[in-house]
């Protein structure tokens, strides 16, 4: 078929309303899209919804957007692993299961896709955009519109990603898209470009928060914060930064040659002509596996947080776990080649990465130590967050010991790509970096709303999914055993199937377990009255976040925290120094929310979609659309307004009752009637 | 150096025996822990070796994390609490240098058996190898037996005890060459030629299949690999030599159409130098680096 001037490859065809699974999930989605909008639009909230939220520029609010997005985008990706799941249990001899093969390789390849960049990427992001100015003592990020354009590109990329369910369909070559098979000439659809430009224009998003917070960690600290005065939290955030700004430039890069060859018929990565898929893969895990810390070094920083404050102790070793911290990042570099040690390249070489990655377990492992001596001699509380680090240190520990075994390049050769593989970074990831993010936000949700989340809910959720993980994964690891391969939409081997349904059933444990934390939400909710906090204080913790008031004002700190030493705040308390400031108060110097940046995600999606059809008009015209609303911003010279001092004073006043707080470190008495 | 492994670590045989025994001992269905050549149970052997190597930091980890929040629970009032208590240089060295130490034994590990079971190696063996040039295409695999000038799609026949050599290409994109019970796989890359040597060491039919994603009909491309005595093969051989079909360019024109879940066929009269020419179709110098 010829593409058409007007509206390039896309046809009516392109809509897949034959199939019922997937006209299914767009009726779901649309229908719960729907359902927001006539609920918004019933309490009369669209004004307040733009103007406080979607045009804000504030840190606080962007954060917690960014976390809806990648729970909402959970949601969306647990969809997809209950589907390959119930297939896969389904799919033995004569049964084919219920999903084709076209569209089953669709399932996977978005699971993979999602679950890493538009729910594990958001959700830290959004962690941090929340957290690591409070902690700092600062009163927003250094480029506060930028972040708000992180963020809507984000959210344009995730909405691409959506859009390829209803129209056209998403790439069948998996969530890594290797050339050859993600070429043109064996994925000829729009799916490998979806794929392409939702990772391409989410990845510039999330380059520019990397800088933004880079910036911000250095230049925007209170004024006695040295680096070693650092919360760990912030550590984490700001090598995380150094991570992304190194890595995501070679995703770029990569996915442009890709599309040249795509889209240009250049042969960068093709079969014929000189192309070498080896490159691609190559540069693909060079981003890939620094991308593994940038999801869990976050995790890890929450981890020491919540351990040190639910112990009631100082964190154990600092200095250790920021050096352990930066090995980590730096080894990440190092390692890219163990993701295919079975491509033949020599003794030398995969025994180099092989050893290579078995040193980072090192750092890891003091990490873990680090954890274990922060609760030795405590007084550890069972809160939840406590109980996501728990079920972390056990779980993570298993899924390192079969990472190094897959590091040993001999051992890689039987287990490489099999289910196996597929247990261990799952093992990985869901404690390393969901639990880290599932206990943050438990942590930290008293700080943005005010009122703490439900324990019992709470709980029920940790024990599901602790149970639901073990049980959905550990029959992998025994089918790797078994040579399974990964990514199989039909078997003839009726031995393993017992063990597909086992996993089926872990993750309809997980489903509960999601289950119990909406739940959680909604009964915290309607109990936020007795859950109240009013001292900012919730947990009794060390950082300076929980030194102002919850929800804390726009502008953070009236005054900006003088820090004398690490855990400021913990030292604040003991020295009986006021940590609220007092009268007289100084203007504060705010920037204005603005909508632009909601305007530059709708020229991105545009622009994404555009190309994915090949609609060239359209995709000339947004990006013309986007130079033109840089240059206008350019000459936009009111970005910012004062708060004035009076003004301070009077919001200052309204959030009195938080000042009366214990000057001494707590006793074991006084933590139980918090508890 | 495997012996002294055993000697030092119980635990080896240990998790040797109650691995290799889950389920039906001598059943089938381990194939990573039920070796049938040397290459497998060479790589059996590492995996349970490093396992038991990396117990030694993970059970204290495990048994730490379980004994701490017992015993420092808020609740236990005569436990010790030391708030202040944040660094310790003897915990540090311990932290830092036991992993340390098990990473170095590892790496020694891994350094020399990456050497042995590097797929490109020749094995060591009295009996001249056997030659089978492997091609990947949509979605079958190819074997060629240049010496004996025949050759199969989705069966794979090779003599026990035998060492096999296998040349290994593809005609589309790429793919994994796994038989999980002889050892280690290795990809099939278009224009490019890469080396496994296996064995097999008793008689059976073994799973062979692709690991490597390759499209929709991935899940079908599985073959069998068929280890068989030395005599058998040469009858086998034999036979195959009176197929009516022959394997040129034209059939290899429809053996490219995409199919999946083949059934074996044979061929008699293969082309000379088809592999080679499979291989220069994509990359056209590439007969130059073809080592024989």
């Amino acid at each position: 078929m010829i593409p058409s001037a007007v509206l390039g490859k896309l046809t009516l065809s392109a809509i897949p309303y034959h199939n019922p699974i997937i006209m299914g999930a767009v009726g779901t989605a649309s229908l719960l899209g729907l359902l927001v909008m006539v609920w918004v639009t019933w309490m009369g909230r669209w004004g307040y919804l733009w103007r406080e939220w979607l045009t804000s520029v504030d840190h606080k609010r962007i954060g917690v957007m960014y976390v809806i997005l990648a729970v909402i985008m959970m949601l969306r990706g647990f969809a997809d692993a209950i589907m390959m799941r119930t297939h896969q249990a389904l799919a033995e001899g004569l049964s084919q299961g219920y999903l084709p093969p076209d569209h089953y390789n669709q399932v996977f390849s978005a699971h993979g896709t999602i679950m890493i960049i538009f729910v594990a990427m958001p959700f830290f992001i959004g962690l941090m955009n929340f957290v690591v100015p409070l902690q700092i003592g600062a009163r927003d990020v250094a480029y506060p519109f930028v972040n708000s354009v992180s963020f809507w590109m984000t959210v344009a990329s995730a909405l691409l990603l959506m859009v390829s369910l209803a129209v056209g369909d998403f790439s069948q070559a998996g969530w890594s898209g290797y050339p050859p098979l993600s070429e043109t000439q064996f994925s000829p659809g729009p799916g490998v470009d979806y794929w392409i430009w939702g990772l391409q224009l989410g990845g510039v998003g999330t380059l520019l928060t990397g800088i933004n917070f880079f910036v911000t960690i250095l230049r925007l600290r209170a004024p006695g914060m040295s680096l070693m005065k650092m919360p760990v939290f912030t550590w984490t955030i700001l090598v995380t930064t150094v991570l992304i700004m190194l890595s995501f430039p070679v995703l770029t890069a990569t996915l442009a040659l890709l599309t040249l060859d795509r889209y240009l018929g250049m042969h960068f990565f093709t079969n014929d002509l000189g192309g070498n898929q080896m490159m691609f893969t190559n540069l693909f895990w060079v981003w890939g596996h620094p991308e593994v810390y940038i999801v869990i070094l976050p995790a890890f920083g929450i981890f020491s947080e919540v351990v040190s404050t639910f112990s009631r102790k100082r964190l154990f070793g600092y200095v250790s776990m920021v050096y352990a911290t930066v090995a980590i990042a730096v080894l990440s570099f190092g390692v890219w080649l163990h993701h295919f040690f079975t491509m033949g390249a020599g003794a030398n070489v995969n025994a180099f990465f092989g050893i290579a990655t078995m040193v980072i377990a090192v750092p890891t492992g003091v990490k873990v130590f680090n954890w274990l001596f922060t609760m030795y001699r405590g007084r550890i509380e069972f809160t939840t967050p406590m109980l996501w680090s728990l079920g972390f240190i056990v779980t993570f520990t298993i899924g390192g010991m079969t990472g190094v075994l897959l590091s040993v390049p001999g051992a890689d050769f039987v287990l490489h790509n099999s289910e196996f593989l597929v247990a261990h970074f799952h093992n990985m990831l869901i404690p390393g970096a969901l639990f880290g993010y599932f206990a943050g936000y438990t942590f930290w949700f008293p700080k943005m709303f005010g009122f703490r989340l439900d324990e019992k809910w709470g709980r029920r959720a940790f024990w599901s999914w602790l149970a639901g993980f073990y049980l959905a994964f550990m029959p992998l690891y025994a089918l790797g055993f078994m040579g399974m391969p990964r990514r199989l939409v039909h078997y003839d081997n009726p031995i393993w199937q017992p063990y597909l349904l086992v996993a089926l059933l872990g993750t309809f444990l997980v489903a509960y377990g999601i289950f119990c934390q909406v739940v959680q939400l909604m009964v915290s909710i309607r109990h936020r009255d007795a859950l109240r906090d009013t001292t900012g204080d919730v947990w009794n913790s060390h950082s300076l976040e929980w030194s102002t008031t919850s929800p804390p004002p726009f502008y953070n700190f009236a005054r900006l925290p003088r820090v004398e030493a690490l855990d400021a705040f913990a030292h604040m308390k003991e020295q009986g120094l006021p940590h609220r400031a007092q009268a007289p108060f100084a203007p504060i110097h705010m920037p204005r929310n603005t909508g632009v940046g909601v305007a530059m995600g709708a020229i991105t999606f545009v622009f994404g979609f555009a190309m994915v059809w090949h609609i060239w008009w359209m995709a000339s015209a947004s990006l013309a659309a986007m130079l033109a609303v840089v240059v206008m911003l350019a000459n936009d010279e009111d970005v910012d307004y004062m708060v004035s001092a009076e003004e301070v004073a009077r919001l200052e006043k309204g959030s009195a009752p938080a000042m009366a707080f214990a000057s001494a470190a707590a006793t074991p008495s006084d933590l139980k009637t918090q508890g | 150096m495997k012996n002294f492994w055993i000697k030092l670590l119980p635990l080896l045989w240990f998790a040797q025996t109650s691995w290799a025994c889950v389920g039906d001992c001598g059943n089938s269905h381990w194939a990573i822990l039920d070796p049938r050549g040397p290459i497998a149970a060479a790589e059996k052997h590492l995996i349970l070796t490093a396992f038991a190597l990396m117990l030694i930091v993970v059970i204290p980890v495990i048994v730490m994390t379980f004994a701490f929040a017992w015993r420092y629970r808020a609740s236990n009032t005569a436990a010790n609490y030391a708030p202040k208590w944040d660094n310790s240089h003897g915990v540090e060295a311990v932290v830092w240098l036991v992993p340390a130490v098990i990473v170095l034994i590892l790496s020694t590990l891994v350094w020399r058996s990456t050497h042995d079971l590097t797929p490109e190696k020749p094995l060591v063996s009295a009996v001249k190898p056997l030659t089978v040039e492997v091609v990947a295409l949509d979605w079958k695999w190819l074997f060629i037996y240049p010496e004996q000038g025949v050759a199969t799609v989705n069966q794979l026949v090779i003599p026990v005890g035998t060492p096999v050599r296998f040349h290994i290409t593809s005609d589309s994109v790429m793919n994994s060459f796994f038989i999980p019970r002889l050892g280690g796989q290795i990809y099939a890359m278009a224009g490019m030629q890469t080396e496994l040597n296996l064995q097999a060491d008793s008689a059976g039919t073994y799973r062979g299949l692709d690991t490597q994603f390759s499209g929709a009909g991935f899940s079908g491309m599985h073959f069998e690999a068929r280890a068989t005595p030395p005599e058998e093969f040469q009858r086998w051989v034999a036979e195959t030599r009176n197929s009516r079909l022959a394997l040129d360019e034209t059939r290899l024109k429809q053996l490219e159409v995409p199919s999946e879940d083949v059934t074996p066929t044979y061929f008699s009269r293969v082309s000379p130098q088809l592999f080679e020419s499979i291989l220069q179709k994509y990359a056209p110098d590439a007969g130059a680096k073809i080592k024989g």
